[in-house]
């Protein structure tokens, strides 16, 4: 027996079939089916779109990378020029500190003139503390001039050249300062040594000296202007045996980093060698 | 050439050592650039001029130092000559005989500026001067030479090249 539907009944069957799936659908009847039906290819898709970013990745990211090293030596190149900078200008700072101070130090004093100077060497011999400024005879430098710096006394001109000076210091072996004590008034000779300490000799015994007690130029010999701070007294040697006390001073300027200096240039110092009387003959 | 080379090498390594070395203090002693510089040329086995460099280098210490004038031309000349007297004998090790010349060239100068300084009236004690300057600077210069006879060594291959054999 050969059953057979008229096709608008077929289509119409196919449209109820279609439109009941679709309103199951709707009401999330079909949910649970549509999610075991779709796992599968979800999954699939899953794993093809990993794939296939993975695949961009490694065909883009090294690319990345290259640039990010690219851009990295361009930041450490920008750091190192930085850091370059900002050591320039801590020196700068420091070499402007040093001027101020020194400016400071001679608006302080406006009857002296005074001519600034740079350090820049010192003497090669190890036994001996001299050092050379970037001023000579040119700039109106000559030979005996006291040099100075804001903390005090440094020492004087002991050569002159057309373009540099040589000064010695005060701590050199061979230097000699005639120094007074600011408390006591008593005058005193301030040496140099070999260890670059400076020391006090010939303090009369009568004299009450005490450690901390300041130490001025005091004129006398005609070497050096008056009252320019040398430094204080650390220790006082006094023995009944000698003529005289001795002390050591803890000078007031730092010579190891001596960086800029001040140059007297309005002092003329006294020669007074030929008024020093000599053994006759 | 080695005579017009020695004003640019001796003139900077006063520079050096007037700027930095003289600066770097072991206790008191510093180290002594041109001395280690006019052995290290002395030794050199094709080296010419070596006098002029030490005439060189001994006025310009001269000229930028304090100590009388004469004294280190005086120094650096009778080091020079205890480094020819050496060098024929030990010529197979420049180096042992570059350590041995510096020792006892740090003591040769030491001891004229010691005896220059005393003659000029300058109070200088014999026992703090061992001690505390030449001690340290004889190991500062021994510290620095082998350094500066590695570089006055390729300065002197770069002057006198070799000459190869066909």
């Amino acid at each position: 027996m050969n059953i057979s539907f008229p096709r608008l009944w077929q289509t119409i069957v196919l449209l109820v079939v279609v439109g009941g799936v679709i309103l199951l659908a709707l009401s999330g009847y079909l949910s649970p089916v549509i999610k075991v039906a779709l796992s599968p290819f979800l999954s699939a898709q899953g794993w093809l779109s990993n794939r296939y970013m993975a695949l961009v990745d490694f065909m883009t990211v090294p690319r990345d990378v290259a640039n990010l090293q690219q851009r990295n030596v361009e930041l450490e190149n920008q750091v190192s020029q930085l850091q370059t900078q900002l050591i320039q200008l801590q020196q700068q700072l420091r070499e402007a500190q040093v001027l101020y101070a020194l400016l400071d130090f001679a608006r302080a004093r406006p009857e002296n003139e005074y001519i600034a100077a740079a350090v820049i060497g010192r003497d090669p011999n190890p036994f001996l503390q001299y050092v050379i400024i970037d001023k000579g005879s040119d700039d109106g430098i000559r030979h005996g001039m006291p040099v100075v710096t804001q903390q005090g006394l440094v020492g004087r001109i002991d050569a002159v050249t057309a373009g540099a000076s040589r000064v010695q210091l005060i701590i050199d072996v061979n230097s000699t300062v005639n120094v007074r004590l600011q408390s006591s008034q008593a005058n005193s000779l301030l040496t140099g040594s070999l260890t670059g300490d400076i020391n006090l000799q010939m303090i009369p015994q009568d004299v009450a000296v005490q450690p901390g007690e300041v130490v001025l130029t005091s004129g006398l010999g005609g070497n050096y202007p008056q009252d320019v701070l040398i430094g204080q007294i650390v220790t006082v040697r006094k023995s009944e045996t000698e003529l005289f006390q001795t002390a050591s001073v803890q000078p007031a300027v730092n010579f190891s980093s001596l960086r800029a200096v001040l140059v007297v240039k309005n002092f003329q110092p006294v020669n007074i060698a030929p008024l020093i009387p000599t053994p006759a003959q | 050439m080695a005579i017009i080379l020695a004003f640019p090498v001796l003139i900077l390594s006063l520079m050096a050592q007037m700027v930095v070395l003289s600066r770097l203090y072991l206790l008191h002693g510093t180290a002594d650039i041109i001395l280690l510089v006019l052995i290290a040329w002395s030794l050199q086995e094709k080296a010419r001029s070596v006098w002029i460099w030490v005439i060189i280098g001994g006025l310009l210490v001269s000229l930028v130092s304090a100590t009388p004038f004469y004294i280190y031309l005086i120094g650096y000349l009778i080091i020079t000559i205890i480094v020819r007297l050496l060098r024929r004998r030990v010529w197979q090790t420049p180096l042992l005989a570059m350590f041995v010349v510096t020792i006892l060239g740090t003591f040769i100068q030491h001891l004229l500026i010691i005896i220059g300084l005393k003659a000029t009236g300058q109070p200088i004690s014999w026992q703090e001067s061992l001690s505390l300057v030449t001690l340290p600077s004889v190991i500062l210069n021994l510290l620095l030479s082998l350094p500066v006879y590695g570089v006055i060594t390729d300065l002197a291959s770069w002057v006198y090249p070799v000459e190869e054999n066909e």
